[in-house]
């Protein structure tokens, strides 16, 4: 009786995550969309110079003008853009340069496994952002040339996730029998150890979009990221700083921007989590 | 204990070799050096020749290693170059702003652990009802707000519309700390009270808490007296994983202020890709991190008797 009680709300408590998952995907999708469709969805010319500067938001601007009279809202959703794909393109790489990695250690161990381990260690003796500025500032500014810093960086924590997985999975049942079966190696790390231990390397993944995406846009407010024709919501609120005083919405526009785009994500990601979570189908 | 502590000292050299060689071998990729850098510097065009020259009295023609060296026992004797823009020593310049940076550093813990610790205490105790989603729902925002953003916001609000503080913290007082302190602190007590909730939820859910109000021990006593004292090992360590991300947020956060520490200082000198400086604010961050790791680690032996006493496992 209790455990027919107990079971209902479990399932009941399944379909709700399912519920959530499927809303903040569809946010997710959403503002992919709109950042996709961004020139198309632009009320003006993101780089125009033509309107009266400084024009509070209201009237033909939503999110008003900035001091070179551009129009803002324009410019924001450009600017999600440049943040928004860089920083998946920044997650994507070092999941997947991470996962290679540490998949690659924890199958074969040994001398590689113990360099790789070493070299993750150092990678992790820095303090994060420390090290991402350091690397910011060798190769000098640009997009592209931040997403490197922060990639060298944060790799280190997916080959460390991937190599306890492989490990694990490694020496069970399954993978002593397809060995038997005469799979070969690269044929057990595809078919058996790759897809068993995407779970918690998707969880993490999502949850770094957002983090990934603060700091992005930090080293751009630096002066570290989007050099000045780009429009990033980092650089803009750096540009903008100078003029809270008399004109508070020009940097407040951008950052509610990325408030709002690091919220979707991170609800994804805590739902996600949620989801694949195995301890969260035996937790009341 | 002793022992332990020995070989956690020792432990400590090749990871300090590591630092101080990837911040000497950064200078080098950046592929300037103190000639080159003064040549531009002056405007002067010489010849190779010249430059060769000058090369060879400052020792940079040698195997990169031998320089390494060389670097390495000026560095010990407390020499570190000194800067490309104003001329100044590095160390001198470096350790008179760290002081600005360790009180911003301080403040905003004491600040985190003063909120953050009580507050996910309460949401784990208060588990789904109104205090406990009110709690998630302020660390979800605050851990959504990027620290540039909170500091803007906070001299919006505190300094611009209010007045309660100083819109520019140059000198280094408490009421200037306030608002640059309190931007780390809320960026890192999202994050930190969250996981308190988590840990002291974990801690409830064991089977000893249910054994103790079966026998009629009040709650508050079981709190105070197994499950914190349980969790603080825990708390403490998840504390210190912060503090990486507390350095480097100092960066962001002290030129936004201009609160004259050691994260201004290398924010600027990277704009100016003034090397010397840049190499010692990495250097010395990257050991102050390490330094706090391995003092947790310690602590974390004198706290929690299970580790202490089952230490010769590990």
């Amino acid at each position: 009786m209790r455990d027919g009680v107990s079971r209902r709300r479990q399932r009941g408590r399944r379909n709700h995550i399912r519920c959530r998952l499927l809303v903040f995907l569809l946010l997710a999708a959403l503002l992919l969309l709109a950042v996709i469709f961004a020139e198309e969805l632009c009320p003006y010319d993101p780089n125009a110079q033509i309107f009266q500067p400084l024009q509070p938001p209201g009237g033909g601007h939503i999110a008003g003008t900035d001091r070179l009279g551009r129009d803002l809202f324009s410019r924001i959703l450009v600017g999600l853009r440049t943040s928004v794909f860089s920083t998946l393109a920044l997650v994507a790489v070092i999941a997947a340069a991470g996962t290679a990695v540490g998949v690659l250690s924890g199958y074969c161990g040994g001398l590689l496994d113990g360099w790789m381990m070493r070299v993750s260690d150092v990678c992790l003796a820095f303090p994060g952002l420390v090290f991402a500025l350091a690397i910011a500032a060798l190769l000098g500014g640009g997009i592209q040339n931040a997403v490197i810093a922060l990639a060298v960086i944060s790799w280190p924590k997916y080959a460390r996730l991937a190599r306890g997985q492989t490990m694990a999975i490694k020496s069970s049942d399954y993978v002593a029998a397809a060995r038997l079966a005469g799979d070969t190696a690269p044929q057990i790390i595809l078919r058996h150890i790759l897809p068993n231990s995407t779970g918690p390397i998707l969880i993490t993944a999502v949850l770094d979009i957002g983090t990934m995406m603060m700091e992005l846009a930090g080293l751009s407010f630096l002066g570290l990221g989007a050099t000045p024709p780009t429009a990033e919501l980092g650089s803009m609120m750096s540009d903008g700083r100078s003029m809270l005083q008399t004109y508070p919405w020009v940097v407040l526009g951008p950052g509610i921007a990325i408030f709002v785009a690091v919220a979707v994500f991170n609800l994804l990601g805590d739902t996600v989590r949620d989801c694949l979570d195995p301890r969260n189908s035996h937790r009341t | 204990m002793r022992n332990h502590i020995l070989r956690r000292l020792l432990q400590l050299i090749p990871i300090l070799l590591v630092i101080t060689f990837l911040s000497f071998a950064m200078m080098r990729l950046a592929g300037s050096d103190a000639v080159l850098q003064k040549m531009e510097n002056t405007g002067m065009v010489v010849s190779q020749e010249v430059v060769d020259a000058a090369r060879a009295e400052l020792g940079l023609d040698r195997p990169f290693l031998v320089q390494y060296g060389v670097w390495l026992a000026r560095l010990l004797r407390g020499d570190m170059g000194t800067s490309y823009i104003s001329g100044q020593e590095v160390l001198p310049a470096f350790l008179s702003r760290l002081p600005a940076t360790l009180l911003l550093a301080a403040v905003s813990i004491l600040l985190t652990i003063l909120f953050s610790i009580p507050l996910g205490i309460l949401a784990a105790v208060r588990q789904n009802r109104f205090t406990d989603y009110l709690i998630r729902l302020a660390s979800f925002v605050g851990n959504s707000l990027p620290n540039f953003f909170v500091a803007l916001l906070l001299l919006y609000l505190f300094a611009i519309r209010l007045g309660w503080f100083p819109v520019l913290s140059r000198e280094v007082t408490l009421q200037n700390v306030m608002l640059p302190a309190s931007t780390l602190a809320i960026a890192m007590s999202a994050k930190y009270t969250r996981q308190v909730r988590a840990a002291v939820l974990e801690e409830l859910g064991k089977d000893y808490v249910a054994g103790a109000k079966a026998r009629g021990v009040p709650f508050r006593v079981t709190l105070v007296k197994s499950v914190l004292r349980s969790c603080l090992a825990t708390i403490l360590t998840l504390l210190t994983l912060s503090v990486g991300s507390l350095l480097g947020g100092t960066a962001v956060v002290e030129s936004i202020f201009l609160w004259d520490g050691v994260g201004k200082l290398a924010v600027d000198a990277i704009q100016m890709r003034d090397y010397p400086i840049i190499q010692a604010y990495v250097m010395w961050m990257a050991i102050i991190y390490v330094c706090v790791n391995l003092v947790t680690d310690l602590s974390y032996r004198a706290l929690d008797p299970r580790i202490r006493l089952g230490g010769g496992q590990r």
